[in-house]
């Protein structure tokens, strides 16, 4: 009884419950939203934003953000897009380590200079949001790169066919949120995440060496940035500079802290998140069926990240409220 | 890490140690063994360098001077974490807790080592938490998180780290302060416990009766020196207060012949849940009030609710007999009163800005009396309080960070002179300053007073408040306990009200 | 609770016993961050001029600077609400929005003060509502912009679209107007300069809101009210990007969602370049006005020497880490 109880108070729970009564209202509207055609295609809309997700939700477990994560992908797809381009010889899962390898230095840049300057990481990464950007035009010669010049493998990698019921970009995005599962709750680097987050004070004496999992987060968020980077060149055929991975960001924090992840550090799950991605992408898929026009899909974006923030800092206050009338009853 | 041998050897033994913040030398060469398997206590007024000695034994802080030995060794603790690796736990008033870990996860933080992708076993981790717990006897499920424990629950934690990680000395500064009886009496028996497995404990407490049940021997310390250690069977609470007060009077007095007034500040049932409660007092013009107490007692937090910043939850406030609500810093002004605050540093000076806007702060209407700031008037102003309180600066266009603490302190109270109180707050003002300008300092309290201010002056030194108040009220655990006039006042009787005698229920005056 | 002594020994350290000497008059006049953007926006048209002649031709450099103008105006007043020790990142965004529903509204045929009056009106709101976010539900205003940043402008798209919406064309060329051979603009930015720069030195508002970003407990204790200060700037924020769309559409002559898009770095660019801490408490107007035409004479270097936008937002982005560390540098040197 108290375990089920447990687990419908879970912050979990009410995301869930907000995908369930959200799809059930489209499909009642759109009866084709439920179609198997659809669901597809809402699998296919969210692995990009489900790996940046993952790196993104350290960082702000560890209470910092990266505003970057949108230029990182830019610049590690145009990159990797690049190479092909130069070099159609080299294998296509060549550009996996590839990117990641590049995202994963973009991500160090924002940790060293957060840790070195001392300088809140929102800034930073605002400024790196168009530093790395302005490096990928620069890079390509403000070129798209056209459908050609993508090793197909790769384009099918993220087919969206019966013959490929489970497209790979699926099945990469499941073992990205299993090893963050497992990254989060099951090694030491993962929990010293939470405790620095959880009370950034006390992580010193307590032996948690701030610098290095300051800059793992970091790392960790531009590499899956990285990551998400290819696979936009194998979703889309194409790597342009200024549209790849623009506003990215903002759909990646909306999940974030739809996903119950508090920006004042410590608190958050995978799973969280995962259910934050997911209900993400059911409204982007429902807003056409329904004749909505994707214009209004930054504004939804925007709001949801303003009543995401409004209710992780009512539960906040209300929990410090509990916490001093407690010790008040007992003084 | 176990050593048996030579069993008289002391645990820790302490020789020439010393401590200076800035120029200010705060421990003076104490030597000091601690015993394999006893509780000592460490005793002394605010200030006087107990929980100095007990920080540096923990890593917290390095001595100026002196050497530490463990089991005869010499040894240098840099930071907790050495300490801890040495077998040191230091147990704080408000323990540290990263309250979204779960309690099993807080005992082990910091303590395994291995690779950062090293599998955290939650399970042996679980049982081994549970483990400690049972151990200590108290109920606490291992697996919740921190947050939203109770502050007793949060130090068995605290505890139960220290035995996980096996330590030889374990030191608790102040524990009991925020316990009820029953979980006072829980600590205790996991402390004599403690002991007779041959651990050593270090007590740091103001509640005599609590030393008197638990411990062994006993340190005093007062003005960062040792004064004496010795059994506590040796020692009777008179002893002991004696020893820890024995300094003479200082000889600023209150100028006498000061006509005290009507009432200016009425204050009846304030209460503010889990900081202070039924508090009631009256204050005259022309009247020093001192308000004594320990470290902790509400005394601050009265003052913040009389000054408007954490406005009480019920009570009244009456200010030259008209009842007020002050839900704020800015209305408070508007009534006439003024409030030094305790931490200077936080909620007192403007750091980098200067000297004059400092000093103009509270007073805006006086300098910019259409909006527009009058440099003269300001300027005036600001070296007008300057020769009057006697500050010294090199500039008033200076940042007030750059001038001693002495000389800040008194821009905060020139700021405050210059809104023309009619009824003055303050709060340890003389905390952290040199001796000579303390004098000053008495000296202007007095004037003051004698310029029909009433005063309500908040002191952990005895001497100042007996030296200056024409009453003393006293509080202890969010309680007044005592109302002494001056004549009656001595260090013993302020003491004896101020210090919790039976744990909860405390005594009314 | 009241706080135990700890923390006593810490604030004495960074108390020396005596009273340190003053610095020199020279080094407090000449060693703070404004002197940076000073020395630079000498420097930088002699360096521009290698792409750009023109640089050194006042004229011209008058004339371009009309489309820096509306980002300048909301940099003034941002730079007043980073000294107060917040910040906002959502005043391109509501400058997009507020633009977009003044050209919706003429274009409906509201007559043209009532259109003002929506227009300035809704920046207000705007503005409030970042006040609401900040002040009352205390939220971090780093991250609570963010979400209005995104916001705004969605709203922004919502109502028009992914097309522009044209003014009418007696509204057009503000730019064009000039008044002793300035662009009207340009005199409107100096103008509220001028008058921002007497807010902040000469009223008791300005030194209130330096002493609310210096510390706004000490400045709560001594009476000041911090959150009405703090509204009071975010609401003018507002109402600032509102005219100062009105400002940018007369030039433009056309108004889309992306008005001013990315807006947001360099109005923070501005007041990094021109010395204002970003963790508040100091900063200047003259350094952010200055700044701004540091900006502006860049930007059109790089235009002429066809850099494309992208290429200039890198330089951009390097240039609001480094100027950033540069004055937490001088200020760490300068203030004990």
């Amino acid at each position: 009884m108290n375990a089920l109880r447990a687990i419908l108070l879970r912050r979990e729970m009410g995301i869930f419950v907000a995908i369930i009564v959200f799809c059930a209202i489209v499909g009642i509207l759109k009866p084709r939203f439920l179609e198997l055609d659809n669901l597809r295609v809402i699998l296919l809309l969210v692995p990009l934003i489900m790996i940046a997700a993952m790196g993104e939700m350290l960082v702000v477990i560890a209470r910092h953000v990266d505003l970057s994560v949108g230029s990182t992908l830019g610049f590690a797809a145009m990159m990797t897009a690049l190479m092909f381009k130069l070099h159609p010889e080299i294998p296509f899962y060549l550009g996996f380590p590839v990117a990641i390898g590049i995202g994963a230095v973009l991500g160090l840049i924002n940790g060293i200079t957060v840790i070195v300057f001392r300088l809140p990481a929102i800034i930073v990464t605002l400024g790196t949001l168009y530093l790395y950007r302005g490096l990928t035009f620069i890079a390509s010669g403000a070129r798209q790169i056209d459908r050609q010049f993508i090793p197909s493998p790769l384009k099918a990698m993220s087919a969206n066919s019966p013959s490929y019921w489970l497209p790979w970009i699926v099945i990469i995005a499941v073992v990205v949120v299993l090893l963050a599962y497992w990254f989060a709750n099951h090694t030491r680097l993962g929990r010293q995440v939470y405790a620095l987050g959880s009370n950034p004070a006390a992580a010193p004496l307590r032996g948690i060496p701030v610098t290095a999992v300051t800059l793992a987060v970091f790392a960790i968020s531009g590499a899956l940035a990285g990551l998400a980077g290819i696979l936009y060149a194998s979703r889309w055929g194409f790597v342009n500079p200024s549209n790849t991975g623009w506003g990215f960001e903002f759909q990646v924090i909306a999940a974030v802290v739809i996903g119950g992840v508090s920006i004042n550090g410590g608190v958050g799950s995978v799973l969280g998140v995962v259910l934050g991605v997911l209900l993400l992408g059911c409204v982007s898929a429902a807003l056409p069926l329904l004749g909505i026009p994707g214009t209004v899909q930054s504004a939804i974006f925007g709001l949801v990240i303003i009543v995401a923030l409004v209710i992780d800092q009512t539960v906040r206050e209300r929990g410090v409220q509990a916490l001093t009338t407690t010790r008040g009853a007992r003084a | 890490m176990t050593d048996a041998s030579a069993p008289d050897l002391p645990l820790i033994s302490a020789r020439g140690i010393s401590k200076s913040f800035a120029a200010i030398e705060v421990l003076r060469d104490v030597d000091l063994d601690l015993r394999r398997g006893e509780i000592h206590a460490l005793l002394g007024e605010n200030g006087a360098g107990k929980s100095t000695f007990a920080k540096i034994l923990a890593g917290v802080h390095r001595p100026s001077r002196g050497t530490l030995a463990l089991n005869g060794e010499p040894v240098e603790i840099h930071t907790p974490i050495a300490a801890q690796r040495l077998g040191i736990t230091l147990i704080h008033q408000e323990p540290i807790s990263f309250p979204d870990l779960s309690v099993a996860e807080n005992l082990v933080l910091g303590r395994t080592r291995g690779s950062p992708l090293a599998p955290v076993p939650w399970i042996e981790m679980a049982r081994e938490a549970r483990r400690l717990m049972d151990l200590l006897g108290v109920k606490i499920d291992v697996n919740r998180p921190m947050r939203g424990l109770s502050i007793a629950d949060q130090q068995m934690v605290e505890i139960a780290r220290a035995l996980a990680s096996d330590s030889r000395l374990i030191i608790m500064d102040e524990p009991t302060a925020p316990l009820t009886p029953k979980e006072v009496e829980t600590l205790f028996g996991i402390a004599r416990r403690l002991r007779n497995e041959g651990r050593t404990i270090v007590f740091i407490s103001h509640r005599l009766e609590e030393v008197r049940q638990l411990c062994d021997r006993v340190t005093i310390f007062r003005d960062g020196n040792k004064i004496a250690t010795d059994d506590i069977a040796n020692l009777s609470d008179g002893d002991i207060i004696r020893l820890m007060i024995g300094r003479p009077l200082r000889e600023y007095m209150k100028k006498q012949g000061t006509t005290i007034g009507e009432v200016a500040l009425k204050v009846e049932h304030l209460s503010s849940p889990g900081l202070f409660s039924d508090i009631s007092f009256e204050l005259r013009k022309g009247e020093i009030v001192g308000l004594g107490g320990l470290v902790g007692a509400g005394r601050t937090d009265v003052a913040r609710a009389i000054f408007g910043v954490a406005p009480a939850q019920s009570g009244t406030i009456t200010i030259d007999g008209k009842a007020v609500t002050i839900a704020s810093p800015s209305q408070a002004i508007g009534l006439g009163l003024a409030y030094v605050s305790e931490d200077r540093a936080i909620s007192g000076i403007f750091r980098t800005l200067s000297v004059e806007e400092n000093i103009t702060a509270a007073v805006p209407r006086q300098i910019a009396p259409q909006g527009v700031i009058r440099r003269a008037i300001a300027r005036t102003l600001a070296s007008d309080s300057v020769r009057k309180l006697r500050i010294r600066l090199a500039s008033l266009r200076q940042p007030i960070g750059e001038l001693s603490g002495g000389n800040q302190q008194k821009a905060i109270l020139a700021r405050w002179l210059l809104t023309d109180p009619s009824v003055l707050i303050l709060d340890e003002p003389t905390r952290g300053i040199d001796i000579g300008v303390k004098a000053e300092f008495y000296e202007m309290i007095g004037d003051l007073a004698a310029g029909g201010h009433a005063i309500l002056l908040i002191s952990s030194e005895l001497p100042e408040l007996l030296a200056l108040c024409d009453r003393v009220l006293v509080m202890s655990e969010g309680r007044l306990t005592a109302d002494i006039p001056r004549a009656e006042a001595t260090q013993e009787s302020i003491m004896r009200a101020a210090v919790p005698r039976s744990s909860k229920t405390a005594v009314a005056a | 609770m009241t706080t135990e002594p700890a923390l006593q020994p810490a604030v004495q350290t960074a108390n020396p016993l005596d009273a340190a000497p003053a610095r020199p008059l020279w080094q407090v006049v000449l060693i703070r961050p404004v002197m940076m953007t000073v020395v630079l926006l000498i420097l930088e048209p002699i360096v521009a001029s290698i792409f750009w002649p023109q640089s050194l031709d006042l004229g011209y450099v008058l004339s371009t600077f009309t489309l820096t103008a509306p980002l300048a105006l909301m940099a003034l007043v941002l730079t007043l609400v980073i000294i107060a020790g917040e910040i906002d990142l959502s005043p391109a965004s509501s400058m997009a929005l507020t633009a977009c529903v003044f050209a919706a509204v003429l274009q409906a045929g509201v007559p043209f003060p009532l259109a003002v009056l929506i227009c300035v009106g809704l920046g207000f709101v705007l503005g409030l509502f970042n006040a609401f976010l900040v002040v009352y539900l205390r939220l971090p205003s780093l991250i609570a912009t963010i979400g209005t940043l995104t916001f705004y402008r969605g709203l922004a798209q919502v109502l028009a679209g992914d097309n522009s919406i044209k003014f009418p064309d007696w509204y057009m060329g503000l730019n064009l107007v000039t008044v002793l051979g300035i662009p009207v603009p340009d005199l409107i930015v100096t103008l509220a300069a001028i008058l921002l720069a007497l807010l902040l030195s000469a009223t008791i508002f300005g030194r209130q809101i330096y002493q609310t970003g210096t510390s706004e407990v000490a400045a709560q204790h001594a009476g000041i009210r911090t959150r009405l200060i703090k509204t009071t700037l975010f609401v003018t924020l507002g109402v600032v990007s509102a005219l100062a769309g009105m400002m940018f559409t007369s030039q433009l002559g056309t108004v889309r969602y992306d008005l001013g898009l990315g807006g947001e770095l360099q109005m923070v660019l501005m007041a990094m370049l021109g010395g204002t801490y970003i963790f508040g408490g100091r900063g200047s107007i003259l350094g952010t006005f200055l700044a701004a035409w540091l900006l502006s004479i860049m930007t059109n270097a790089m235009n002429t020497a066809s850099w494309l936008p992208a290429t200039q937002f890198c330089l951009l982005g390097v240039l609001l880490i480094v100027s950033i560390i540069a004055t937490n540098f001088i200020y760490s040197r300068t203030q004990r």
